[in-house]
């Protein structure tokens, strides 16, 4: 098959590097064009497992299950699964399970579609009310090191943690009418 | 097949005790309600981990598990309406056909826990077609006490990713409470697989 995908920049290796080095065992998600590039480098690393989920909730058990059998994982998806999370999130709570997930914002800025915005608005907060703490990443350069520090407080300190990567971060989704 | 009342109901807790009996090795997660009732009355110990909310979660955490454990039984008993609740996890579990996970489904057709209402597998969805399409090749309906002893060796012997569904009485049975305090359970499961507090 061909590969169509663009050349990725350089922060989405280095969330594949923090994660590998990091070890990161199981990689759950559900697919955005923002984590494209680590979801095909965790699908080619023998040493990780890919995980495609059919709703985001999955991924919130499978990450706690990871770690009760002693792996490390790690939850991506895009701003509009985190409200197909929240019940499941209660796991996360009263088991006090250490969990990373990095979520790709959509409907914050240059976004042509509107039905990204309310899930979008809802994110930080629902992400908050469940416990989790939110760091966010609006810069290039500062991806490394709050993926980084997202990681080391699941792993080292046992808290819940959401990174989102900004939609500015991530750049505009190219959108072409057809005529 | 879906409930019907032609089918032979087995009794919950009989199939519980002897299936736990026969894989005693397992490392055990429960749906919530009456499947972890039924888990704890067949004698508590570390390796079961009891839900008691995240509805629709048992197989995933059962996934995850699995993965993480690859020479471990994993055994995931749950009831008809906590997977149909998860019904996409057994398409991501046969994507991924871990060999040691097997999900075990006691079907009553009803939502025991909430007041008896039906549920989809008595109103036509068949469980055990929905695993087979969604790749899990080994998908076996146990109908009797007996073929229960079969399943458990099917569950130890960890050579594919099964899927059973047990036809049981859509019975109220007296409520055997296992704990709730998630962090205990979590600790107590992780101290038997040998694995350090961080």
């Amino acid at each position: 098959m061909t590969d169509h995908s663009p050349p990725p920049n350089p922060w989405q290796e280095q969330i594949f590097d923090t994660l590998k080095r990091g070890g990161v065992r199981q990689v759950a998600y559900v697919p955005d064009a923002g984590h494209a590039h680590v979801i095909r480098r965790v699908h080619a690393d023998p040493e990780m497992r890919a995980i495609v989920l059919t709703t985001e909730e999955e991924g919130v058990a499978t990450c706690c299950g990871a770690w009760l059998g002693g792996e490390r994982s790690v939850l991506l998806m895009q701003s509009s699964g985190v409200g197909n999370c929240i019940n499941m999130m209660s796991l996360i709570q009263n088991c006090r399970f250490p969990f990373l997930t990095l979520i790709t914002m959509r409907g914050e800025f240059a976004e042509f579609n509107p039905w990204q915005v309310p899930m979008s608005r809802a994110t930080q907060p629902v992400l908050e009310a469940m416990g989790l703490t939110v760091m966010r990443v609006e810069r290039q350069e500062d991806v490394a090191d709050v993926v980084q520090a997202g990681l080391d407080a699941a792993f080292e300190s046992g808290e819940p943690i959401a990174v989102l990567l900004s939609q500015r971060l991530i750049g505009r989704k190219k959108w072409v009418a057809k005529p | 097949m879906t409930n019907t009342p032609q089918e032979a109901m087995l009794d919950r807790r009989a199939v519980v005790k002897r299936l736990l009996a026969g894989s005693p090795d397992a490392l055990v997660v429960t749906g919530l309600g009456s499947s972890a009732y039924d888990v704890f009355a067949a004698g508590d110990r570390p390796e079961n981990f009891y839900l008691w909310g995240a509805m629709g979660g048992a197989a995933a955490i059962g996934l995850g598990l699995a993965l993480a454990q690859p020479s471990r039984s994993v055994l995931v008993i749950t009831g008809d309406g906590e997977q149909l609740m998860g019904i996409g996890a057994l398409a991501t579990i046969g994507a991924q056909q871990p060999g040691n996970l097997s999900v075990v489904v006691l079907d009553n057709g009803h939502f025991a826990e909430t007041g008896m209402q039906a549920s989809h597998t008595r109103l036509g969805t068949n469980l055990i077609e929905v695993a087979r399409a969604c790749g899990i090749n080994r998908c076996e309906a146990v109908t009797s006490l007996d073929a229960v002893d079969r399943l458990a060796a099917l569950v130890n012997a960890r050579n594919g990713c099964l899927f059973a569904r047990i036809p049981i009485a859509a019975d109220e049975v007296p409520r055997a409470l296992p704990p709730r305090d998630g962090t205990f359970l979590k600790n107590r499961l992780r101290e038997v697989l040998k694995l350090a507090p961080f």
